[in-house]
C-alpha cells in the first residue's frame, strides 16, 4: 500500500477542507483567503497558498494603487511613440530609424536597510532583467537614492553599503551607471530609497513578450538553480506542511551574482537573435509562481509543471519553497519542440543551465471561462490546479480611504517668507557656500566614482551633467538622454504639484542635454497604504503625475510603486522618483553643464518668483519645511525645453544647465566648477531672491558672443524670458549686486562642494 | 596590403571587449573575436585581453582565465616574443596570472572600485604598444577598477626600473595605491604589455574624456608594419 505524501496535495485539500492555514501569516486578509477557497471550489494547497499570497501581495498585485494608476493609461496623450504600454515588463518607445529604447525604474528599499549590499545588488539584478526580458540589451543604468542625514551612525553603514552593492552588481555586469541623485532626510533614517532604473536598445521587430502561446511547447528554466533564498514568508507554510526537516534559518535577502546575470545577458541576447523563444519572463519577485502564471495567462492559459524539474541549490526545499524563492538571475522561456535543441546549444555555450520544467497545454472552453488551468506536481501528486489569471490578473482591487492629512494646512502656512535672511556680502556668501556643501547638493563623486560610466563604450553623458546620455549603436548618431528626479520636500507639501515639480524637473534636465522628452517611467515610494493621510498623498501624487504626462505629451511607460516606507508609523516624504527619457538625433550636438571658455555670455532663461517653500535655503540654513512649493507652470516648461533642444541643435548654446534644488547660485557655481572657469553675473536688486529662489522652468545657459541676438530671437519665438547676467572668465565666481559684491575663488568653491562626503565618509 | 588583425578574446565575463574591439577598427586593424574556449588564434597578428570580470573574478582576479583554452595558444607565442599582447584591467592580471608579466594586482588601497579620468605618464616607449607615443608624454585615460594596486617584490620592481620596464606611471600618485605609481609594464620582449587604465575608453572625444588612448592601437599598427622599434631579439 502506497504512503500517504507528507506534503500537502489537490486530493488532501479536497479531503480535509476544515484543515486551518496560515494564511493571515502570509498577508492574506480574511476576504482574500475566502476568494482563493472560492475560485478553487475546495482549500487551496499550501502549494496555491503560496502562489496566490504573492501574487496577490501588494508588491505583486498593485491592489492598493491599481485604482489610481489607472489615470496613466486613461489620460495618456496621443503619441505614436509607444510600442509597447503598460503591463509588460518594461515599457517601449521609438526612437526612430528603427529602433526602440525600453526602460524602467524599480525599487529595492526594504532589502537595502536589511541588507545594504547585497539589498542594493539585487535591485539592479532585477531592473536589468526586466529590460532583458523585453528582448534589448541592457545598455545603461542609473540610481535614485535616500538616505537619512549624512552624519547619522546607521547612514555610515547603509549608504556605503547600498553604494558598494550597486557598484559591485552594475560594474562586474558591464552596465555604464550614467547618473541618478542622492538626498538625505531624517526620515529616510529607518527607511532608505534605493530605486534603481534601466534602460535598453533593441530593434522594433524584436519586441518579446511575456506569453506562452502554442500547447506542446516546452517550458524551460534557464540561469541559476533555485534556492532557499528570499522565501521568509514561506518558512511558514512549511511548518504548517508536514515537514520539518527544511527548518533551518532562511536569509530573507536575495543574493545576487553579476557574473552569472552577465552570462545570463549574453546567453539571451544570443536566444533571441536566433529567434529560439516565442515568450519569455524574467524571475524577480514571487519567482516560479510569478513567471508560469504570468505566462500562461498571457498564452493559452493552460501550463503543466513538473516541479521535480527545477534544478535546486538546496534538495531539502518544499514544493512551496521552491515557488516562493527569489533566488537571482534566472529566467522562463517558452520554446518550439523543434528549437529546443539549438536552445540548449546556446545555454551549454555560455555555461547556463538549463532545464525543461513543464510544456504550454490546451484548455477547454469550460477552463478558459476560469481563468486557464496551471496544474504542477510534485513526487508524482499534483499539488496546485489553479486558474492562473485568477492569480495573474484578477487580484484584489482596494479603494483605500483616502484622507487629507490634519497638519496640511499647518504646513502650508508655515510660510519661509518670514525666516530671517542674510544680512550683508558676509552672511549671503556663508549661507550660498553652505547651501553648496549640503549632502544632497554636493559632489556626488564619493558615490559615482565607484560606478563604471565608461564600458560599452556609448556614454555621451554621465554625472554630473543634468541628464545621462547614450549613443544608442556604433553606427548611429542618435542618442537618448535620460534623468530621474524626485524631491519628497516639495511632494510632502503639496502631492499633487511636488510630483509635477519632479517630473517637470526631469524633463528640463533632459532638455538641457539636447535631448527631446517623450516618455516617463516613476517608482512611487510612499508609507503605508492603510494610512488614509498616505493615501491621500498618493492619489494626489497620482493625479499630478497623469496631469502634467498628459499636458507635455509624455506618455508614462510603465513603472513600480513602493508602499510602507515608513520607520514605526512615521511614513517618508512622500517620494516619487520621475524618469524622463528624451531623444537627440546627434548626440555629437549634446549639450553639458560646464561653461566653456572666457568671453562667453551667460543667460537666465525663465522668470524668478520669490519661491522659497521646500527650498534647500531654507532645509540647510533654517532647517525649515512650510509653505507652498514653487509654483508649476507647464506650458513655460514645454517652452523652455524647445529654446535648449532647438537651441542644442542649432549649434547656439554653448552650455546649459537645469536651475532646481539650491537655485541659480548653485546651478553657476556648478557650471564653474565643472568648466573650470569662473564667471561675473549680476543679480540685481534682490540678491538673496536670485540666488536661493527655486523657481521652476529656469535654466542657466552660456552662449558666445556671436550667438546671443541667436538665443533672445529663439526665447521670444517660444515666449521664454531671457536676462543676459554676465559673462564667463576668471578664476572667481563673482556675483555683482545693488547692494553690493561677493566674490569666491574656484578653489573655495571646489573645497566646499567636494569635501562634505569624504569628509564624513572617510572621515577626512 | 590587407590590414593587420587584431584579436580580442571573449571570456565569460568580460566586458570591454567590444569596446578593445571598436578601438582596434578606429586604429585601422581589423578586429577579430577570440573565443576563450576554443584554442585557436585565427592567424592573428596581435591579441587584445579585454577588461571586465573574466569568470566573475572568482577566486582571484584573472586566476582561471589563465586556465582558458586559448590561453594554452596564448602564452607560449607571448613568452617567444613572437606574438604582441595588449591586456588592459583585468586582461592585466591575466597577463600577471599567467606569469607573462611580474607581480600582481591587488585590491585598492581605498578599498573602493575607482572610476575617474587618470592623468598617465608614458614611460617606456620602446613597446610593441606604445611606439608612438612619447616618453614622458602625458596621457588623460579612463581608470576604472577595483583591483588596480600593483605589488611586486622589490627584486622585481627593481628589475623593472633597470630594465625600463614599467610603461606608464600614474601622474600624482597612483589613485589605487600602486607601488611606484605604476600603471603598466611590459615584458623583456616589449611584446606584451599590461596596463590597469582602458586606453580603449579614450578614442573618440564623444565618449572618452580624450584620445589619447589611441596611440596604443596605432602603435601595434606600425609594429606590425615594421615601422617601429623591434623588440629585443626572442630569448
Amino acid at each position: 500500500m502506497s504512503e500517504e505524501p507528507r506534503f500537502d496535495t489537490v486530493a488532501k485539500a479536497a479531503a480535509t477542507p476544515d484543515l486551518p492555514q496560515p494564511y493571515a501569516e502570509l498577508g492574506m486578509k480574511d476576504d482574500e483567503y475566502a476568494r482563493v477557497r472560492e475560485i478553487l471550489g475546495r482549500r487551496p494547497t499550501s502549494a496555491e497558498l503560496a502562489i496566490y499570497s504573492v501574487m496577490w501581495s501588494e508588491h505583486c498585485s498593485y491592489k492598493s494603487s491599481k485604482i489610481h494608476l489607472r489615470q496613466f493609461g486613461e489620460k495618456a496623450p496621443e503619441t505614436d511613440v509607444l510600442l509597447v504600454g503598460m503591463g509588460e515588463n518594461a515599457g517601449v518607445v521609438d526612437v526612430g530609424d528603427g529602433y526602440a529604447v525600453t526602460f524602467k525604474i524599480e525599487s529595492h528599499n526594504h532589502p537595502s536597510y536589511v541588507e545594504p549590499h547585497q539589498g542594493a545588488a539585487t535591485g539592479v539584478g532585477g531592473i536589468v532583467r526586466d529590460i532583458l526580458t523585453m528582448g534589448a540589451r541592457p545598455v545603461a543604468v542609473m540610481d535614485a537614492l535616500r538616505f537619512g542625514p549624512l552624519d547619522a551612525p546607521d547612514t555610515r553603514r547603509v549608504l556605503p553599503g547600498v553604494v558598494s552593492g550597486i557598484s559591485f552588481y552594475g560594474n562586474c555586469l558591464g552596465l555604464p551607471n550614467i547618473g541618478g541623485e542622492i538626498g538625505f532626510d531624517a526620515g529616510y533614517s529607518g527607511n532608505p530609497l534605493v530605486n534603481a532604473l534601466c534602460v535598453g536598445v533593441l530593434k522594433h521587430g524584436d519586441i518579446k513578450l511575456a506569453q506562452a502561446p502554442g500547447p506542446g511547447n516546452h517550458v524551460v528554466l534557464f540561469g541559476a538553480t533555485t534556492g532557499p533564498d528570499g522565501i521568509g514568508g514561506a518558512s511558514v507554510l512549511a511548518s504548517a506542511s508536514f515537514d520539518d526537516e527544511s527548518q533551518a534559518k532562511r536569509p530573507s535577502v536575495q543574493v545576487g551574482d553579476p557574473f552569472m546575470e552577465k552570462l545570463l545577458i549574453e546567453c539571451s541576447l544570443e536566444l533571441f537573435a536566433k529567434d529560439l523563444v516565442v515568450g519569455i519572463q524574467d524571475l524577480g519577485a514571487a519567482g516560479v509562481s510569478c513567471a508560469t502564471t504570468e505566462l500562461a495567462a498571457g498564452g493559452t492559459g493552460g501550463m503543466r509543471i513538473d516541479l521535480d524539474r527545477v534544478p535546486l541549490r538546496d534538495p531539502r526545499l518544499t514544493p512551496e519553497e521552491i515557488l516562493m524563492s527569489e533566488s537571482q538571475e534566472r529566467m522562463m522561456a517558452i520554446v518550439e519542440p523543434d528549437k529546443l535543441d539549438e536552445f540548449l546549444a546556446v545555454c551549454a555555450k555560455w555555461d547556463i543551465l538549463a532545464s525543461v520544467i513543464g510544456e504550454v497545454t490546451d484548455v477547454t472552453p469550460e477552463e478558459e471561462a476560469r481563468g486557464g488551468r496551471l496544474v504542477m506536481t510534485w513526487r508524482g501528486e499534483t499539488v496546485v490546479d489553479i486558474p492562473p489569471r485568477t492569480a495573474a490578473d484578477e487580484g484584489p482591487v482596494y479603494h483605500r480611504p483616502i484622507q487629507r492629512p490634519a497638519d496640511q494646512d499647518a504646513l502650508l502656512a508655515d510660510d519661509p517668507a518670514a525666516l530671517p535672511r542674510p544680512e550683508g556680502d558676509e552672511q549671503l556668501r556663508d549661507q550660498l557656500l553652505r547651501v553648496l556643501a549640503a549632502p544632497g547638493i554636493c559632489d556626488p563623486s564619493w558615490v559615482t566614482d565607484q560606478y563604471d560610466r565608461y564600458v560599452l563604450g556609448n556614454t555621451v553623458l554621465a554625472t554630473p551633467h543634468d541628464g545621462g546620455m547614450i549613443r544608442i549603436t556604433d553606427d548611429s548618431d542618435r542618442g537618448v538622454a535620460l534623468s530621474t528626479d524626485g524631491n519628497g520636500r516639495y511632494t510632502r507639501l503639496d502631492p499633487y504639484s511636488g510630483t509635477q515639480l519632479a517630473y517637470a524637473e526631469a524633463y528640463r534636465n533632459v532638455a538641457a542635454t539636447g535631448a527631446r522628452p517623450i516618455a516617463v517611467t516613476n517608482c512611487l515610494n510612499f508609507g503605508s497604504p492603510e494610512d488614509p493621510g498616505v493615501m491621500w498623498q498618493f492619489a494626489e501624487s497620482t493625479r499630478g503625475l497623469a496631469d502634467a504626462c498628459q499636458a507635455l505629451g509624455t506618455p508614462v511607460t510603465g513603472g513600480n510603486v513602493s508602499f510602507y516606507n515608513q520607520t514605526g508609523s512615521t511614513a517618508i516624504n512622500p517620494t516619487p522618483v520621475i524618469g524622463v527619457l528624451g531623444v537627440i538625433e546627434d548626440v555629437h550636438k549634446r549639450l553639458t553643464s560646464a561653461f566653456g571658455s572666457e568671453g562667453e555670455v551667460v543667460l537666465l532663461l525663465g522668470e524668478t518668483r520669490p519661491e522659497l517653500g521646500g527650498s534647500a535655503w531654507a532645509d540647510v540654513v533654517h532647517g525649515h519645511l512650510g509653505g507652498r512649493p514653487p509654483r508649476v507652470d507647464l506650458d513655460a516648461e514645454a517652452a523652455l525645453a524647445r529654446v535648449l533642444v532647438d537651441g542644442a541643435a542649432a549649434g547656439t548654446l554653448a552650455s546649459a544647465h537645469d536651475l532646481s534644488d539650491g537655485g541659480l547660485g548653485v546651478a553657476l557655481a556648478e557650471s564653474c566648477l565643472r568648466g573650470g572657469v569662473g564667471c561675473e553675473v549680476d543679480l540685481g536688486e534682490d540678491a538673496f531672491t536670485a540666488l536661493f529662489s527655486e523657481s521652476a522652468a529656469r535654466a542657466v545657459v552660456s552662449v558666445r558672443p556671436e550667438q546671443e541676438a541667436a538665443l533672445v530671437d529663439l526665447c521670444a519665438e517660444h515666449g521664454v524670458p531671457v536676462a543676459r547676467i554676465g559673462t564667463v572668465g576668471g578664476t572667481a565666481l563673482t556675483l555683482n549686486h545693488s547692494g553690493g559684491r561677493i566674490s569666491i575663488e574656484l578653489t573655495e568653491l571646489r573645497t566646499a562642494y567636494e569635501s562634505t562626503l569624504p569628509a564624513v565618509l572617510d572621515g577626512r | 596590403m590587407a590590414a593587420p588583425r587584431v584579436g580580442v578574446v571573449t571570456f565569460p565575463g568580460s566586458l570591454d571587449d567590444r569596446d578593445a574591439a571598436r578601438a582596434v577598427r578606429i586604429a585601422g586593424a581589423e578586429p577579430v573575436s577570440l573565443w576563450h574556449g576554443d584554442a585557436d588564434l585565427k592567424g592573428v597578428d596581435a591579441v587584445v585581453l579585454p577588461g571586465g570580470f573574466s569568470y566573475g573574478d572568482y577566486l582571484r582576479c584573472g586566476a582561471i582565465a589563465r586556465f582558458a583554452p586559448i590561453m594554452t595558444e596564448i602564452v607560449p607565442a607571448a613568452r617567444s616574443g613572437n606574438l604582441p599582447v595588449l591586456g588592459i584591467c583585468n586582461g592585466f592580471q591575466i597577463l600577471c596570472e599567467s606569469h607573462l608579466l611580474p607581480g600582481a594586482l591587488t585590491r585598492n588601497a581605498s578599498q573602493h572600485f575607482v572610476c575617474r579620468d587618470q592623468l598617465l605618464r608614458v614611460e617606456a616607449t620602446d613597446t610593441a604598444w606604445t611606439n608612438g607615443y612619447s616618453s614622458g608624454q602625458e596621457l588623460l585615460i579612463p581608470l576604472k577598477s577595483g583591483e588596480g594596486n600593483y605589488v611586486a617584490d622589490p627584486e622585481t620592481l627593481a628589475e623593472l626600473k633597470r630594465e625600463g620596464r614599467v610603461v606608464a606611471r600614474y601622474v600624482d600618485s597612483a589613485p589605487n595605491g600602486s607601488t611606484d605609481d605604476i600603471a603598466g609594464i611590459t615584458n623583456e620582449h616589449r611584446n606584451v604589455v599590461g596596463l590597469m587604465p582602458h586606453p580603449e575608453h579614450a578614442v573618440e572625444a564623444l565618449t572618452g574624456p580624450s584620445t589619447d588612448g589611441l596611440g596604443f592601437f596605432t602603435s601595434i599598427l606600425a609594429h606590425l608594419a615594421g615601422g617601429a622599434p623591434v623588440p629585443a631579439a626572442a630569448g
